[in-house]
């Protein structure tokens, strides 16, 4: 037996785990259900395991494996099958979902174990493994649809799975609705490859692009613009940003898995997956790179002015998505992918160690009321500590440090790229190592304002040392020229993705950016340990001014895009319903039902019950009817 | 022997059938109504028998027979029915009697 026909397997049990736990998982024990949600994706990240180190050791043809299962539709010409490819980048993609995704289910399991629904939430969490995987598998776009619908159905279950309290229903319907914007975009890019093709397999669309679109042609951009359309829905890039601070309404083990390892990053993967496309169209490239430093830059702002300690991470989310995006604009696809990979445990750490220190402080999100927890919550402070210093990218020591630069000496040194990317990304990284220092003092130092109600079992700590662990050692599979140059995490993407144009920068020139990009990372936190620690006076009447107030009104408000979005969408779309109340349309039939109950009322009217007056009708009749066949 | 000319017959049948009609359309006692509708019957009947005469046929009068025995059946209905009426109403004036208005 081939070792690649465990692949289907691995969507397939927790969609197993789903329909369990979905029909029958309401009767079980807490135990029971906690045991087939995680069992399931536990036994997938264990099939993943087994299949990467065939892939690993033993490469298949092509460094490429396919299994089709079945022909799902099949009309005219067309015809999509259930088939699963597994490259290089599927490979990590799916490695990371299960291997994350699993220790966020452990986590989950005593997280969630006092809440009402443990079942329903264990089975939309087991369906939204599913649904990842299969987005990731897929070897035809339709199929890719039909995960990326699952896991944005999955990620509006979950937002509202707090379901009693109406705000959650209303970010779960605005998350649902602003991530369709993308979602229609991606289907009117479906059409159009359809129609330039003839075929949805991405394969052979990838192979034929250069022949069939031609570079830089007006298809290229059109197929690139509209898959690009898709990817930022889904990715919280600008200007489809607002949702995903909402978004945070859901349990914070959903955050983690969902708002910040898996589901946003799907964007990140659909671009990488169909980087053909985008090379063929230089324009919508450097419109990716534009959007993602814009977005870095605007969501790193936001996420200063910050209270709730989970909006942080949101905003902090988009913001390295957003550095995604920059390294996907110059063409660093590999550079991209690190960072996706980095991302997803230091960013689910993140938001696991957040959601014990809520948890521990009886559902209080607010930073300003949290303070003095470092030595309260030493675990949680140790962790959440590594997670932050590998967000702020601190230089050598942490993951995200290896993943950024990478991202930044791409910027600079990539055709696609430039000084300008390769700024707003460093300004950033700068802008990331504030609000993560300020988030840091701010939730762990100072003075306690809330009592500690209890603290994280085995299994929550076990888990977020896991991700501590990685998220300080993952980025050593790929080090810079100047720090070693491993470089095994690009060989191994580089099967299924095009290697970054050689770099023209000598080894000073990469040491010289290293060293900016580490000087901003560590102004940064030092800024924000002097500012929020110290607290000089000049920094208390500077945040009292009311040039400050302003500043912090609007990027606490995520620089007012939603406020944007009411007056243009939201106030004039329900304005309009409320004109259209009784339906236009609708008048037509109420005038067909008035004339008949009016004409009806008239005739009934004669049925007055006198009978001579019927006999005047009979004999009136007749004369009339004896005229017509007399006269005419 | 001699015959009336067609026309005279159909005149008074016409005439008869007016009155008929008069009678049921202008009074309200039911009893006479009832009269009236058995004249517009005998209107009738006298065109089909005028009929007959006028093309030597004997089915003028063979219909005549027949309204005859319709009408005493519709007779026998509508008096056991105004009977009914005055039992139940007290009256036996059409225009009092309204109930089964739509």
């Amino acid at each position: 037996m081939n070792v690649y026909d465990l692949l289907p397997l691995i969507p397939g049990i927790p969609l197993a785990g789903f329909l369990v736990l979905a029909l029958a998982g309401g009767r079980w024990r807490r135990g029971a259900v906690a045991a087939a949600g995680c069992g399931t994706v536990g036994l997938a990240a264990l099939l993943t395991a087994v299949v990467a180190a065939a892939f690993l050791r033993a490469p298949p043809e092509g460094f490429a494996a396919t299994r089709t299962l079945w022909t799902w539709v099949a009309a005219g010409d067309f015809a999509a099958e259930i088939g699963l490819h597994l490259d290089a980048l599927s490979l990590l993609m799916i490695a990371v979902i299960t291997g994350v995704g699993f220790l966020i289910h452990l986590y989950s399991a005593e997280f969630m174990a006092k809440e009402e629904g443990y079942s329903r939430y264990f089975a939309y969490l087991n369906l939204f493994v599913s649904a990842m995987l299969i987005l990731v598998l897929a070897d035809n776009l339709l199929l890719l649809l039909l995960g990326w619908e699952g896991v944005g159905l999955c990620s509006y279950l979950l937002i509202g799975f707090w379901y009693r309290d109406p705000a959650n229903g209303a970010a779960a319907r605005k998350a649902f609705v602003v991530t369709r914007v993308g979602d229609t975009a991606l289907l009117a890019g479906l059409f159009v490859l359809y129609g330039k093709f003839g075929t949805l397999q991405i394969g052979q669309m990838l192979h034929a692009a250069p022949a069939v679109l031609g570079s830089g042609s007006a298809a290229a951009a059109l197929v690139a613009a509209l898959l690009l359309g898709g990817a930022i829905g889904k990715s919280a890039q600008l200007p489809l940003q607002t949702w995903l601070p909402d978004a945070m309404a859901g349990p914070s083990p959903v955050s983690a898995l969902i708002h910040a390892a898996t589901m946003v990053t799907a964007g990140v993967y659909l671009i990488a997956r169909h980087h053909v496309f985008f090379e063929l169209s230089p324009a919508i490239l450097g419109v990716v790179g534009a959007l993602g430093a814009a977005t870095l830059l605007l969501a790193g702002f936001s996420a200063l002015a910050q209270h709730d300690l989970k909006r942080v991470l949101a905003y902090s989310t988009i913001s390295q998505i957003g550095y995604m995006f920059l390294a996907l604009g110059a063409g660093a696809w590999t550079a991209a992918m690190f960072h996706f990979m980095t991302h997803a445990f230091f960013k689910a750490l993140l938001f696991l160690a957040a959601g014990a220190v809520i948890h521990a402080l009886a559902h209080e999100h607010d930073m300003f009321r949290m303070g003095g927890l470092r030595t309260r919550l030493p675990l949680a402070f140790w962790t959440f500590v590594a997670g932050s210093a590998s967000l702020a990218a601190l230089p050598l020591v942490t993951a995200g440090f290896y993943s950024k630069d990478l991202i930044l000496f791409h910027a600079w040194t990539s055709p696609h790229g430039g000084p300008w990317l390769w700024a707003a990304g460093l300004a950033g990284a700068a802008v990331t190592a504030l609000y993560t220092g300020r988030m840091v003092c701010l939730t762990f130092f100072g003075v306690a304002h809330t009592e500690v109600s209890h603290r994280p079992g085995v299994l929550m700590s076990g888990v977020m040392v896991v991700l501590a662990a990685l998220s300080l050692l993952a980025g050593f599979v790929e080090t810079p020229h100047t720090l070693g140059g491993v470089s095994v995490f690009s060989r191994f993407l580089g099967t299924a993705l095009p290697a970054p144009a050689e770099p023209h920068a000598g080894a000073g020139a990469e040491l010289a950016l290293q060293v900016a990009a580490s000087a901003a990372v560590l102004l940064g936190l030092g800024a924000a340990a002097y500012a929020y620690l110290r607290q000089p006076p000049w920094f208390r009447q500077l945040a009292a001014s009311s040039a400050a107030a302003a500043l912090h009104r609007l990027w606490s408000a995520g620089w007012g895009f939603d406020w944007l979005y009411d007056r243009l969408v939201v106030r004039p779309f329900v304005g309009l319903a409320r004109i259209n109340r009784g339906d236009v349309i609708d008048r037509l039939y109420a005038g067909l039902a008035w004339l008949c109950r009016t004409l009806h009322a008239r005739l009934s009217e004669t049925q007055n019950g006198l009978v001579r007056r019927y006999a005047m009708g009979i004999a009136a009749g007749a004369v009339i009817a004896l005229a017509i066949v007399a006269f005419l | 022997m001699t015959t009336l000319p067609m026309e005279y017959g159909l005149t008074l049948a016409m005439v008869l059938f007016a009155l008929g009609l008069v009678g049921v359309l202008v009074r309200r006692n039911l009893i006479f109504m009832l009269v009236s509708v058995e004249i517009m019957l005998n209107a009738a009947g006298l065109a089909f028998v005028t009929a007959g005469m006028r093309w030597g046929q004997p089915d003028g009068q063979i219909m005549f027979l027949f309204i005859l025995t319709m009408a005493a059946a519709e007779v026998a209905v509508g008096l056991a029915i105004i009977v009914r009426l005055f039992r139940q109403e007290n009256t036996i004036d059409a225009d009092a009697t309204s109930k089964m208005r739509g």
